[in-house]
């Protein structure tokens, strides 16, 4: 068994990443903290709307959105790519919504139906047209972090810096809309009455998780894209009941879980990915048995804080 | 009504076993070995059967469709679709594991630890949503991600190991109908049996799981044990679905057949079997086309296949498709609306004491308070069901025998229920049209003849006016010569 531990190298693999391999390292970390970030910062809301398998069913159905984008231009340049990755998310929506109000069958086994046509329509495509299509079904499942290069006369590497893009939209869309998203997701006819239309809001908030996803495509794999979705949330919401509070921690946590990944995955040898999502499930298990309500804690003590007017229970606080 | 189901169930099982008996095992070989053929000769080949590797491929996918079908049946119903979606993903580390005990791609091992994680995953499920406010579909997704990514940890430990060749992990991703081995088919047979045999004997306590749990925990009966055995059968049903149908797409095989069999019809007994019927042909279909072409996937043509007998189930399923439902809408709106002329017709006979046995379209446009075109428009309506008929100059109506008997029938219906209204649940004469405008198109005889009877066979309503009784259909407007044959 002990051939199964690999050999622990301090320096290799904590000193010299921060010192001298800090072009390549630094911008694997940079770039797992920009996608965790993103994806963390959306996923808040889609664990609140209780929609986390709608991430899910999007990071599978873009497949063959780029499959057909790239079929149609022959060539898959980044507006291209976020316009094909838009057209899935919004159809694998539309679809969902459409089985299950126009039938007996339930949201979700219409989400599994939806994605998973989407996804063996996009591997049909793929495999048929495989000659014109250059898609790496290796890197659309697993993700690649590592390979980020900075050309001569760039700041950054390309990935990075569209990236880097995409994280400054979102952050400012939902400081911008910050009272509309909250509102919507807490209490759908109040957003109504107050005139934020609800289904506007939802679809808003689809097209921008479709484009995010997209862009968190290639560092990390359809299905860990997941992971970045839902666990800094989640750790988040474990721990926080405050909205502003669970996005800010949610950034933190991805920092976090950037640079312990980075580490473990330099100690095991894994793919970057998905030693930085192990490092988030770490953080999930600590904040779910040392967090304020968590396992750990004794009963007591709990109801003290109840009782004490500290924290009020979930979904409870809509106003701020 | 249980008698029923036992006795159904029983039929069923047998049949079932004995669709097992017959995919027999055969001698093994790769299919897609050939390269340089056309799609005509594969197909061909593919229905004389007389490949061996390909009977065993075709076997074990329709085994494996018969499982998932039936598990599926259970995990659609209650819900928990995405179930299979987090099984497939969260027991990678479990193959992981599995390849660790013997450092090959042993396929029992493989199987006892991809079940046994399959199992922990729903179990840490189980606990997430019970110990933290997270919801369910949150705690599906975390656990999903977060076992699938400590799997790839493992894997790319395992593939470091000086013995640790790329071991053919990778290969589980799209799937390969071709990769099923003989020893895979026993697997399968086995896995199919051990399913059956469950829901044939725990068929009644997973239907009260399923339906009615509370109910089934105050009779003591076992339902968190027969739940957990029911996941655990599942999670081995996706492990060994997985290596024809892919990891991603095996979730499919569980949700698509049992939801298109879950449009067609409300029962559960015959949902399970729908549901395996479907499965089989499902992947019998989708092995055929991934077959056509050399080496292509076998999983995403098994769910394309399944796509589209959904689609059909759920535009054309005959209760609760789509378009059929749209369909019926559309014609009861119309009858409804044949009715409503029929009835305004009779009512102009009526005004006028039954004299003469035409009705102009002037007539029936002020009665309806519309315009003559739309009164043209419903009067050729009523002609194209032979309800009436125009005359020659296009402006005068007669009713058909037919068409007199269903206005007097409609008319009928109005007056006794306004009556009824009235008499027995002592509404006010005056509230009571607006009631007897919805029902009179949804009385059925039996209805009418019980209030007639209840009303002791009343003459008129409470307006005064007369009620037309059934055989009272003669008085009919005065027969005109193509009225002489209904006369008699």
């Amino acid at each position: 068994m002990s051939q199964l531990i690999p050999a622990f190298d301090f320096h290799r693999m904590v000193v010299s990443p921060w010192t001298d391999a800090i072009d390549v390292y630094g911008w694997m970390v940079l770039m797992a903290f920009l996608v965790t970030a993103t994806c963390g910062l959306v996923g808040n809301y889609l664990i609140l709307r209780r929609m986390a398998l709608v991430g899910d069913a999007i990071s599978h159905s873009v497949l063959p959105g780029l499959a057909v984008a790239y079929l149609a231009t022959g060539a898959l340049s980044i507006p291209i790519m976020f316009a094909g990755a838009l057209g899935a998310g919004l159809l694998t929506t539309g679809l969902i919504e459409f089985i299950h109000t126009r039938s007996r069958i339930k949201a979700d086994a219409a989400i599994g139906i939806t994605f998973c046509t989407l996804f063996a329509l996009g591997v049909v495509i793929i495999n048929v047209f495989a000659s014109r299509v250059h898609l790496d079904t290796d890197c659309v499942l697993y993700g690649e972090l590592s390979y980020l290069s900075r050309g001569a006369d760039e700041i950054a590497p390309q990935e990075v810096l569209v990236m880097g893009g995409v994280a400054i939209v979102v952050a400012l869309l939902i400081a911008l809309f910050y009272k509309e998203l909250l509102v919507s997701s807490f209490d759908a006819s109040l957003s109504a009455s107050l005139g934020f239309p609800p289904k506007l809001i939802h679809l808003a908030l689809m097209a921008v998780l479709s484009i995010v996803i997209v862009s968190a495509f290639e560092s990390v794999g359809a299905i860990l894209v997941i992971a970045t979705l839902i666990l800094p949330g989640a750790t988040a919401q474990l721990i926080s009941s405050r909205l502003s509070a669970c996005l800010w921690l949610s950034v933190v946590f991805a920092a976090i879980s950037s640079v312990l990944g980075l580490h473990l995955s330099l100690w095991i040898g894994s793919s970057m990915a998905a030693a930085v999502v192990v490092s988030g499930t770490g953080l999930f298990v600590l904040a779910w048995l040392f967090g304020p309500h968590g396992l750990l804690r004794s009963r007591a003590a709990t109801h003290n804080a109840i009782d004490g007017g500290k924290e009020v229970s979930s979904a409870g606080r809509v106003t701020e | 009504m249980i008698s029923r189901f036992a006795r159904h169930g029983r039929k069923i099982l047998m049949l079932l076993l004995l669709a097992l008996v017959v995919a027999s095992p055969a001698h093994a070989a790769r299919i897609g070995d050939v390269t340089d053929t056309n799609a005509w000769e594969q197909a061909l080949r593919f229905f004389s059967f007389r490949d061996d590797g390909l009977r065993v491929a075709l076997a074990g996918c329709m085994l494996l469709g018969l499982n998932c079908g039936l598990l599926g049946g259970f995990i659609v119903v209650r819900r928990l679709s995405l179930v299979g979606d987090t099984l497939s993903h969260a027991v990678l580390p479990g193959v992981a594991l599995g390849f660790l005990w013997n450092m090959s791609k042993h396929p029992v091992a493989i199987l006892v630890g991809a079940t046994l994680v399959g199992g922990l995953a729903m179990l840490v499920v189980n606990v997430i949503t019970r110990t933290t406010k997270l919801k369910q579909d949150t705690a599906l997704g975390l656990v999903l991600s977060s076992f699938f990514a400590i799997g790839l940890c493992l894997v790319s430990i395992i593939q470091q190991l000086p013995t640790g060749n790329k071991s053919g992990l990778d290969k589980f991703f799209f799937g390969q109908a071709a990769a099923i081995s003989e020893g895979d088919l026993w697997l399968l047979s086995g896995t199919s049996l051990v399913s059956l045999t469950f829901l044939a004997v725990c068929y009644r306590g997973l239907l009260t799981l399923s339906f009615h749990r509370g109910y089934g925990e105050t009779l003591g009966l076992p339902m968190s044990w027969l739940h957990h055995v029911l996941m655990l059968l599942t999670s081995f049903a996706v492990v060994t679905a997985m290596q024809a149908v892919g990891v991603v797409l095996v979730s499919a095989m569980l949700i698509i057949p049992a939801a298109t069999a879950y449009l067609l019809t409300d029962r559960m007994h015959r949902l399970l079997v729908y549901a395996a019927v479907l499965g089989v042909l499902t992947a019998a279909l989708g092995a055929f086309f991934s077959f056509l072409g050399n080496n292509l996937p076998t999983g995403p043509f098994m769910v394309l296949a399944g796509a589209v007998f959904f689609l059909a189930a759920f535009f054309l399923s005959p209760r609760h498709g789509w378009l059929v439902r749209l369909w019926r809408q559309r014609s009861r709106r119309l009858r409804t609306e044949r009715e409503n002329t029929l009835k305004a017709m009779h009512r102009v006979l009526e005004n006028r004491q039954f004299h003469g046995e035409s009705v102009s379209l002037l007539e029936l446009a002020q009665l309806r308070r519309e315009t003559l075109e739309e009164s043209r428009l419903r009067a050729l309506e009523l002609q194209r069901a032979h309800l009436a008929t125009l005359s020659e100059g296009g402006k005068e109506l007669h009713f058909t025998p037919q068409g007199w008997q269903q206005a007097q029938a409609i008319v009928r219906n109005h007056r006794l229920w306004e009556l009824y209204l009235t008499n027995i649940m002592q509404f006010e004469s005056d509230h009571v049209h607006d009631e007897a405008e919805k029902i009179e198109h949804i009385l059925g005889a039996d209805a009418v003849r019980e209030l007639e009877r209840k009303l002791a066979f009343p003459q008129t309503d409470p307006h005064g006016r007369k009620i037309p009784g059934v055989r009272e259909a003669d008085m009919a407007p005065q027969p005109t010569s193509d009225l002489t044959g209904y006369k008699s």
